[in-house]
C-alpha cells in the first residue's frame, strides 16, 4: 500500500474526518498547537540567543539550558501530539502540501542540529560554560537552530494555504512532482481510493 | 470619528487593498506576526518563570529583565509592525470578531501592564520576597498573553 493511499484510508475513517469536520475540536487543537509553539520556539530562541552571545550574557549557559529545557522539551511533546492530530484530520492533502514536506525536512535537520550539538559540543561545555560569547562552533549552532526553526514555523504557517494543492491546476511540472500530484489519481483509482 | 468609521477607513487604504489582492501577503506577514509573539513571549517568560520560582536563579531578577528587554522590546516592534498590516487588511471583519475584541483588551491591559508595574517590580528583587505576590503578579501577565494569542489564532476562525 502506498502512501497516498494510505493516507486517503485514513481521511475516510470517521475519526479523522470527525475530527476535520467538527466545531470545537480542531480549532481548539490548531490554537494549542499555536500557543504552545510561541512557547517553545520563545524558550529556544532565548537559548539561541545566548549561544551566540546576545541575551544573558553573564548567565551560565549550563544553567539556562537546566531551566529552560524543561519547558522546551514539554512544549515540544504537546506540539508533536497537536501536530498529528491535525495531520490526522486532513492527511493526504497533507502529506501532498509542499510546505508540509518542507517542514518536515527542515525538522530532520533541526533534530540533526540538535543532536551534534549535544553529542560533540555540549560535553565539552565546561570550557565555555560562562563564556560571555562562547567559541564560533557554538554560535554556529544557536544560528543554526534560530533560522531552522523560524523557517519551519513559516513553512507551518504556510500549510493552510492551497497554491499548490493537486485539485489547482495547472502547475509546474516540478511542482506536481514534489507534492506527488503527478499520476496520484490514477494511483489511488487502482487501489480503489479516491 | 467613531470606531466603525475609522476601521473603515482602514479598510479602504491602498496599503490594506494590495494585501487583500496579493495572494501571499497576508499569509507572510502572518508568520513574521506569529515569530513576533514568540519572541515576546520568550522574552517574557525569563522572568515570568522566575517570579513563579521555577527559572533562571542565579541570577539577579533586575538583570534578567535587563537581558530580556531589548528583545521584548523588539518582539512588540514586530508585532506590531507585521499585525497593523494584517488588521487594516482585514478590519470590517474584525470589528464584529467578538475574538479580535478579546484580543485587543487583553493586549491593551498587559501593555500597560508590562510598561508600568512589571518595569517597577522588575527594577529591584524585593518582590522576590514575597512569593505569592510575584506569582500572582506572573500569572496574570502570562493569562493576559494567553489571551492575546488565543484571540488572535481565534480571529482566523470565526
Amino acid at each position: 500500500m502506498s502512501f497516498l493511499a494510505f493516507f486517503s484510508w485514513l481521511g475516510d475513517t470517521d475519526w479523522s474526518s470527525g475530527l476535520h469536520g467538527s466545531q470545537y475540536a480542531y480549532s481548539i487543537i490548531e490554537s494549542l498547537h499555536v500557543w504552545t509553539l510561541a512557547l517553545f520556539f520563545g524558550t529556544v530562541a532565548m537559548f539561541d540567543l545566548r549561544l551566540l552571545g546576545l541575551s544573558m550574557r553573564n548567565v551560565p549557559v549550563s544553567e539556562v539550558v537546566d531551566r529552560l529545557l524543561p519547558w522546551t522539551i514539554a512544549a515540544f511533546a504537546i506540539m508533536v501530539v497537536t501536530g498529528s492530530l491535525l495531520f490526522f484530520a486532513i492527511p493526504l492533502r497533507s502529506f501532498q502540501n509542499i510546505f508540509f514536506r518542507t517542514k518536515m525536512l527542515l525538522l530532520i535537520a533541526a533534530a540533526l542540529n540538535i543532536w551534534l550539538f549535544h553529542a560533540r559540543i555540549y560535553p565539552g561545555i565546561a570550557t565555555w560554560d560562562s563564556a560571555a560569547r562562547p567559541p564560533r562552533r557554538v554560535r554556529l549552532a544557536g544560528g543554526i537552530s534560530l533560522a531552522l526553526w523560524t523557517c519551519i514555523i513559516i513553512c507551518g504557517r504556510m500549510i493552510a494555504y492551497n497554491w499548490f494543492d493537486c485539485d489547482r491546476q495547472p502547475q509546474a511540472d516540478i511542482i506536481n512532482f514534489l507534492t506527488s500530484c503527478a499520476g496520484a489519481a490514477s494511483d489511488l483509482a487502482s487501489l480503489g481510493g479516491n | 470619528m467613531d470606531l466603525l468609521a475609522f476601521f473603515n477607513w482602514c479598510y479602504a487604504t491602498p496599503l490594506a487593498a494590495t494585501i487583500r489582492e496579493s495572494s501571499w501577503m497576508f499569509p507572510v506577514i502572518e508568520a513574521v506576526h506569529l515569530l513576533g509573539f514568540g519572541l515576546t513571549l520568550g522574552a517574557v517568560l525569563m522572568t515570568e518563570l522566575r517570579l513563579l520560582g521555577f527559572g533562571i536563579d542565579r541570577q539577579p531578577l533586575h538583570k534578567l529583565a535587563a537581558n530580556a528587554q531589548p528583545w521584548l522590546l523588539g518582539g512588540i516592534t514586530v508585532m506590531f509592525a507585521s499585525g497593523i498590516p494584517l488588521f487594516i487588511s482585514e478590519s470590517m471583519k474584525a470589528y464584529y470578531s467578538f475574538a479580535f475584541w478579546v484580543k485587543m483588551a487583553s493586549l491593551v491591559m498587559v501593555l500597560i501592564y508590562t510598561f508600568t508595574l512589571r518595569r517597577r517590580i522588575t527594577r529591584t528583587d524585593s518582590i522576590l520576597d514575597r512569593p505569592r505576590l510575584s506569582r500572582a503578579m506572573a500569572l496574570m501577565s502570562l493569562t493576559l498573553w494567553f489571551g492575546v494569542a488565543w484571540g488572535g489564532r481565534w480571529i482566523g476562525f470565526s
